[in-house]
């Protein structure tokens, strides 16, 4: 007898009556990964139509966009937009996360759903009203504008992470610091945030790439040479089809999954 | 007796301003919030109940009704949603349940394939498609060597890309919630729905299904409601073709300047996802939906 015709689960269905599901699940597998891996070696390729695989390897299209200057103007924008909303928002977020986690006042509640709403209103609807804003503000185009708006946007991913990391740790030892002579502050500095910090870590990540992978807020507000680099690619990938597209999409994935992986290294030290 | 009571009323007024103190670390983050979302989308509200002139009335909410123009966009934008969150459903609930049923570790190694487009730049993916679907893209050339079709598929720059796009961008959002309410069923109601005698295919209509259902719904609700704002992917693999409600708005702002307009479809919008969010938070819980987290 071989394994298919063994008992797959509970019901005593066998391996063999159910093998289209397994071969469904396994193109749908496929189908979510196909994008993601396949622009990698597109990226090598020598010619101008994009094929596959690739008929010549070369580093074309990456020595195009480190050779370009608008896109390393771009790319320049993006990192200064990411790394300020991600010190903007985390450090706004986790104050506000651990002020009203502490506080207990009755009005804690309204307040968190007033600092999750970027997540619920569309984010046209967020994109048109900041740009709305920022004309009268004289925000258009800045760094400034940007960081702000993204730092709204990443603002309730950092809060709900340090809240339910909060929610889990014992304040009680902060008080035993406190009982000890430590300050408030330092009682945090010192007691709570080593012990949340992973959240912390993952708050900064998320409010890096969601500034760093923001498209549409970033299509209204930012522009000339404070164009990010979605904005420029969006734009590219509207004209025609760029393969220096597909280089920097390379580099954003890889980015993109340094990063993740850094921040999972973080959470294993902590567990 | 005497010397406590002010004492107490020291301490009391002491622990109420660290109180406050600590509730004033929120005040940064609800300043920011409140200048950069709540004013500019309210105004944007009041914006879309004034007419041309500046005087309140319910004009462009009324153009919205009467123009086909309109209609067409949010039939679009419906369809799309609907035809979107059906494949997710039809692709993504076996997936689910194919890993629900594997041993944790495996399970975990095959959550890469569905958190890798997760984690990848919405951008990237979408040029990655705009690449494959082309009319001598690899999806067409591989189709035709494959002999699954004989002449190549107009794949993008219409609807069929824009689906595609979407459904790979949302099936995340189905699978994880599904997936969590898959983990979260207790295997001794099949076991005794068979030992009942219920076949493998009752079993699971009537046992598995209805208990996996939380999951299914807030899987169900919230691609929905993030199909309904789709912006980026519409525009790129539509080929301009396609227009969702989002995109209107765009256009009503860049090429029109008409702000009202705009401001009443986003209104429109908005409306439509609160109520959406209070059936869903009536039907299973604003947390599951949200969070995904099981209560």
């Amino acid at each position: 007898m071989s394994w298919l015709d063994k008992a797959a689960s509970e019901t005593q269905i066998t391996h063999r009556h159910r093998l289209w599901l397994y071969v469904l699940a396994g193109l749908v597998m496929i189908f979510l990964m196909l994008p993601t891996l396949i622009v990698i070696p597109m990226s090598f390729s020598e010619s101008q139509y994009l094929e596959f695989p690739p008929r010549e390897w070369s580093l074309r299209w990456y020595r195009n966009y480190f050779g370009s200057v608008s896109w390393m103007q771009a790319t320049a924008t993006s990192f200064k937009a990411g790394i300020l909303t991600m010190i903007v928002s985390t450090t706004f977020g986790t104050m506000a996360a651990y002020g009203l986690h502490t506080s207990r006042f009755r009005w804690t509640g309204p307040v968190v759903a007033l600092l999750l709403t970027p997540i619920i209103v569309p984010v046209i609807l967020v994109g048109i009203g900041v740009f709305y804003a920022y004309v009268r503000l004289g925000l258009v185009n800045t760094l400034t504008g940007i960081v702000l708006a993204h730092s709204m946007l990443a603002i309730p991913l950092v809060v709900m992470v340090v809240s339910s990391a909060l929610k889990s740790f014992d304040m009680n030892q902060e008080l035993v610091a406190r009982s000890l002579g430590a300050s408030r502050p330092r009682a945090f500095f010192l007691v709570t945030l080593p012990q949340i910090r992973f959240s912390v870590i993952t708050g900064a990540v998320l409010s890096f790439l969601t500034s760093f992978d923001e498209v549409i807020v970033a299509l209204f507000v930012s522009g000339g040479p404070n164009s990010t680099l979605t904005r420029n690619m969006f734009a590219a990938l509207r004209d025609q089809i760029d393969p220096t597209i597909a280089a920097i999409s390379t580099l954003v994935v890889l980015l993109t999954s340094a990063l993740l992986a850094l921040s999972q290294l973080f959470g294993k030290r902590e567990s | 007796m005497t010397g406590a009571e002010p004492n107490a009323v020291g301490l009391r007024r002491d622990a109420f301003l660290e109180r406050l103190a600590l509730f004033g670390l929120g005040g940064p983050a609800v300043l920011l919030v409140f200048v950069t979302m709540v004013l500019p989308v309210g105004w944007l509200f009041w914006l879309s109940f004034l007419d041309d002139s500046g005087a309140l009335s319910l004009e462009h909410y009324r153009r919205m009704i009467e123009q086909p123009s309109y209609g067409r966009t949010f039939r679009t934008t419906f369809e799309i949603s609907v035809l979107t969150t059906a494949i997710c459903v039809a692709l993504g609930y076996p997936l689910a349940y194919v890993l629900s049923q594997l041993p944790r570790r495996a399970a975990n190694l095959c959550m890469i394939a569905v958190m890798l487009p997760f984690w990848t730049s919405l951008l990237v993916r979408t040029y990655a498609w705009l690449v494959l679907l082309q009319r001598r893209g690899i999806v067409n050339t591989w189709g035709i060597k494959l002999g699954l079709w004989d002449e190549p598929l107009t794949l993008v720059n219409n609807l069929n890309g824009t689906l595609i796009g979407m459904v790979h961008i949302m099936l995340p959002f189905l699978v994880l919630p599904v997936y969590g309410s898959m983990r979260a069923i207790d295997r001794d109601f099949l076991k005794a729905a068979a030992n009942l005698g219920a076949g493998p295919v009752r079993a699971f209509w009537q046992v598995f299904l209805p208990l996996s259902m939380p999951g299914l719904v807030a899987g169900i609700i919230i691609v929905f409601i993030l199909c309904l704002g789709f912006y980026v992917t519409p525009a790129v693999l539509g080929g301009g073709k396609v227009t969702m409600v989002a995109n209107r708005i765009a256009t009503d702002i860049e090429v029109f300047f008409n702000w009202g307009a705009a401001s009443a479809l986003g209104v429109v919008l908005f409306a439509l996802t609160i109520a959406l969010l209070y059936v869903a938070a009536r039907l299973v819980g604003l947390n599951r939906v949200l969070g995904g987290d099981d209560p």
